[in-house]
């Protein structure tokens, strides 16, 4: 199981939070997890789209689309960031 | 790191409550016991401020919202390289999040050196590394509605000069 997180544009298109997930077996990157979350419906599909600039964290740290997703792991998804 | 930085009092601060510069200066400057920290021949600050005009609408209000735990994360990373690469005595963020109205505060960074090169350019290389790499995010409410603000490229061009 990971935990998943959605901030920003990217929770308000999902309409999700955060949710406890089961990883399948083919899942094993950033990118993948992506994949599986775009084939749930439209709404995921646009939110995660690769057309558009989003940027990945696991366990609190930016990733990128081809590092690794274990179990236990926190996965967040969002946009780039706007703070200062 | 030749000079040790106080680690007592918090050096990321992230709140919806406003602060107060001039409190924040003072503290910046002082020990922990409350004395004049007498090495410091620099003080640098930075405030971030809301503006009511963006992309040519006026703007009512800026929401922020942020990742607890890795925003707090990465700017404390942000300040260890900071501090890494100058020698400094001091360096503080503060960031605001929730519903911030034109002209509040929105983030103050702090620092102190014995000399104000170094005071300077850890307090431009701070904020430039925390616009493009601290999790936040704005949602500006304008008169055609709500809004999630875009990045911008300049940002993301700023850390190249470091």
């Amino acid at each position: 199981m990971i935990h998943l997180k959605l901030f920003a544009s990217l929770r308000e298109l999902t309409g999700t939070e955060e949710e406890g997930l089961e990883l399948p077996g083919h899942v094993e990157t950033l990118a993948q997890l992506r994949e599986l979350l775009r084939s749930r419906d439209s709404r995921w599909s646009e939110a995660l789209d690769p057309q558009r600039a989003i940027r990945g964290a696991i366990n609190q740290r930016m990733a990128q689309e081809s590092d690794p997703v274990r179990d236990g792991d926190e996965v967040a998804f969002f946009p780039p960031v706007t703070g200062g | 790191m030749s000079n040790p930085v106080n680690h007592q009092i918090e050096r990321v601060r992230i709140q919806t409550q406003a602060f107060d510069v001039g409190v924040e200066l003072r503290a910046l400057r002082q020990t922990e016991d409350g004395r004049w920290d007498t090495r410091v021949g620099a003080v640098a600050t930075f405030v971030g401020t809301v503006r009511d005009l963006n992309e040519g609408d006026a703007v009512r209000t800026l929401t922020l919202e942020h990742y607890p735990g890795m925003t707090e994360s990465s700017i404390k990373e942000i300040i260890d390289q900071a501090n890494q690469r100058w020698p400094l005595f001091q360096a503080r963020v503060i960031h605001r999040i929730g519903e911030l109205q034109p002209a509040d505060e929105i983030v103050w960074v702090g620092v102190t050196s014995a000399h104000r090169e170094a005071a300077l350019e850890a307090c431009a290389f701070i904020m430039d590394f925390l616009k493009s790499k601290a999790p936040f995010w704005k949602k500006e409410s304008v008169p055609q509605g709500d809004r999630w603000v875009a990045a911008r490229e300049k940002d993301e061009k700023a850390l190249k000069r470091w």
